[in-house]
């Protein structure tokens, strides 16, 4: 154990630069974001991760994140346990017909101001499930979404980008507004 | 006497590369005799509109076969009703497909929950329109016992189910499972699909395997149409298998340790995870190298620069992981949470024929590399870590075995890779066939079968490891302590996308 920590002494950190707010992202949440809301939260979000259907190649990159290189709770950005704790819900999966209760009362049961990232191909528009009789198809379709984050699965820096993007255009708004 | 002998029936010629055989209701019943007998394995049970196939292995020889029963009635005699892995295939079969296993002991529901709209929806369909029906938790009984209900929705970033914990104190006295909330109907999608189409769906069943959902799909395509893929793309294949299982066990053996508390494991296990998926994306354009297997070959070939990162990543993980293992193994706190916690027994582990570490970690060394075993592990050397104990310290060490047989199998890989085409055509136009794969992923061993009519996907069933883990886990978390849960959950990692389809 010494030597690894010593090592993590002594090296520089493997978190890197971050990366600029991804500009389509930035356009989304142009339109639509409650500024009031924005500047209360300041650059803080509370993230709550649903998954409503995925293969779960979408979590495993979000899980990504948190590791040394994205280092996410540096931007402010933290994942919560419970939706009463969220200001975000970050939502994967073309939403299954047997998820799509359980992801309307998560929406429901987080507090405003709120919003929703969906992150993945499927969560835009059901991606290779669409059109399945068990799938509904789009996070869209059962709660509000702010930002689409779209790739199968976004990497990483991908989400980190859109995530980026609304803690930036939160913080300009609020500063503006 | 060959295994395809034992059971008798009148053999299907279209099916490779292990025979297909029609029984009837005696040769069923034998069957199950036979299994309930421990003498042969369960691999699965899935469906069709008016049949029900079973796909069995003799752990003796190794032999596979698949037996049909034909349901004109619309029923069959159950194989859960005397061999008891088979009941949610069972069950689930039921809600897809409309045929009744007669003498099933567990008449509820298990995909299906009500919300599809439809009934039967691979069947006979029938609109569907009341409310969705309460589900009937199995009752516990005796003095002071309290319900825990979690989930759909979990406190991690973590896939969606059901768990119902009965708990005396502490300690629980019962788990029930339930499950299905991610299920997509990925089999009515399927049909009637052209292969490349079908690839992509089938490579998205469960992510974190997806390359041993491509591979399995894709060599079950090539048997059917009796295709071999070029030598190089299989040494490829191989390539990206051991990468997604080195990728999947660092991020395993640093969760199991956070979820006992020992982030520290987690931190420097996640480093060797990114390294692994960043040396995968640059060699195969994707981190989790989603759509490189197809059938006929591979998608995408390794270059120098490729085969260099490679190397360096080898050296990396060689240098820093055995002394993340030794840590490990000499930090008491960590091993007082893993030893002895959530043990699955020999015996229960043989008989739901549990594959992967789960299996492994019970003493049933099956490893569908070795055994049938496929192109190119003939041509190289590995062990099959094998462990007694069950426990989820026996877990993590199958895997961490397996971590160092991988680095092995990347660096011979990389050393005997022969030159050549990475493809062939498919040349699926207008033909048919029916294929079946044996395929081992991180998890465990992934059965993918294929029924192909004029170059199209005519079914296809795929069945992952998890089907046969996930009743392992509620026997194992009997008697241990609620807190204890998320560790010995973790230690499984059964996947809730590749059960539910």
């Amino acid at each position: 154990m010494r030597k690894t920590l010593i090592e993590s002494l002594i090296r520089r950190p493997l978190a890197e630069a971050p990366p600029a707010p991804d500009e389509a992202a930035l356009k989304e949440l142009a339109e639509g974001l409650d500024r009031a809301a924005r500047r209360r939260l300041g650059r803080s979000l509370a993230i709550r991760e649903v998954d409503a259907g995925s293969c779960n190649g979408c979590e495993l990159e979000i899980h990504a994140l948190s590791n040394a290189f994205y280092d996410l709770e540096r931007f402010g950005l933290r994942f919560v346990a419970s939706p009463r704790h969220a200001d975000v819900l970050m939502v994967t999966g073309p939403v299954t017909k047997n998820m799509r209760e359980a992801l309307a009362r998560t929406y429901i049961a987080t507090p405003d101001p709120k919003w929703v990232v969906a992150v993945g191909d499927c969560a835009l528009d059901g991606g290779v499930f669409a059109g399945s009789y068990a799938v509904v198809g789009g996070v869209s379709s059962v709660v509000p979404v702010d930002l689409h984050i779209r790739g199968c699965p976004p990497p990483p820096a991908a989400i980190l980008k859109g995530l980026i993007a609304l803690v930036t255009s939160t913080n300009h708004q609020a500063v503006r507004g | 006497m060959a295994l395809i002998d034992k059971i008798g029936g009148v053999k299907v010629e279209a099916h490779r590369p292990w025979p297909r055989v029609v029984v009837n209701e005696a040769g069923w019943g034998a069957l199950i005799a036979k299994l309930s007998a421990g003498d042969l394995t369960l691999l699965g049970l899935w469906g069709e509109p008016n049949a029900v196939h079973m796909a069995v292995l003799d752990e003796e020889t190794a032999e596979i076969a698949v037996a049909t029963i034909e349901c004109a009635q619309g029923s069959f005699p159950s194989v859960g009703a005397l061999h008891r892995p088979a009941i949610r295939f069972e069950r689930a079969l039921r809600d897809l497909y409309g045929l009744i296993p007669e003498g099933l002991p567990d008449p509820r529901p298990w995909l299906d929950h009500g919300r599809w709209g439809v009934r039967h929806p691979l069947g006979d369909r029938e609109d569907r329109e009341e409310k969705p029906p309460l589900y009937a938790f199995l009752p516990a009984e005796g003095e002071s016992l309290h319900q825990i209900p979690v989930g759909p929705v979990h406190a991690g970033i973590i896939e969606p189910g059901h768990f119902r914990f009965t708990a005396n104190g502490e300690t629980v006295v019962r788990l029930e499972e339930r499950l299905g909330y991610v299920h997509k109907g990925i089999e009515s999608l399927m049909i009637g699909a052209p292969l490349d189409k079908a690839a992509r769906i089938a490579g998205r069943t469960s992510g974190d395997s997806t390359v041993t959902y491509a591979l399995a799909f894709a060599r079950a395509v090539e048997a059917a149409l009796k295709i071999e893929a070029p030598a190089r793309a299989t040494y490829l294949r191989a390539l990206m298998a051991e990468l997604e299982r080195l990728a999947n066990h660092f991020g395993d053996i640093g969760a199991i340790c956070n979820d006992a508390s020992f982030a520290l494991m987690l931190a420097q296990c996640g480093i060797l995870r990114e390294r692994t998926l960043r040396a995968a994306d640059a060699c195969f354009g994707h981190r989790l190298m989603m759509d490189r297997i197809v059938p006929g070959g591979v998608a995408h070939d390794l270059s120098a620069e490729g085969a260099a990162t490679l190397r360096a990543l080898l050296h990396e993980l060689r240098r820093v992981f055995p002394r993340l293992v030794e840590l490990y193994d000499n930090t008491a706190s960590l091993q007082d949470r893993t030893a002895a916690s959530g043990v699955v027994r020999p015996e229960l582990a043989r008989q739901f024929g549990a594959g992967g570490f789960v299996g492994r970690a019970s003493g049933r060394a099956f490893d569908a590399r070795k055994r049938p075993g496929y192109p190119p592990y003939d041509q190289l050397k590995f062990d099959v870590v094998q462990l007694d104990a069950g426990d989820v310290n026996a877990r993590v060490w199958v895997r961490i075995r397996e971590v160092d047989q991988s680095l092995n199998l990347i660096e011979q890989i990389l050393r005997h890779m022969p030159a050549g085409p990475i493809r062939i055509e498919a040349g699926a136009e207008a033909r048919s066939g029916e294929g079946m794969a044996l395929v081992e992923g991180f998890r465990g061993d992934v059965l993918a079968w294929v029924r192909i009519e004029s170059g199209r996907v005519a079914r296809c069933h795929l069945l992952d490891p998890s089907w046969l883990h996930w009743p392992l886990l509620e026997a194992a978390i009997e008697g241990n302590i609620v807190a204890d849960f998320p560790l010995i959950n973790k230690s499984f990692n059964c996947s809730y996308s590749g059960h539910d389809l």
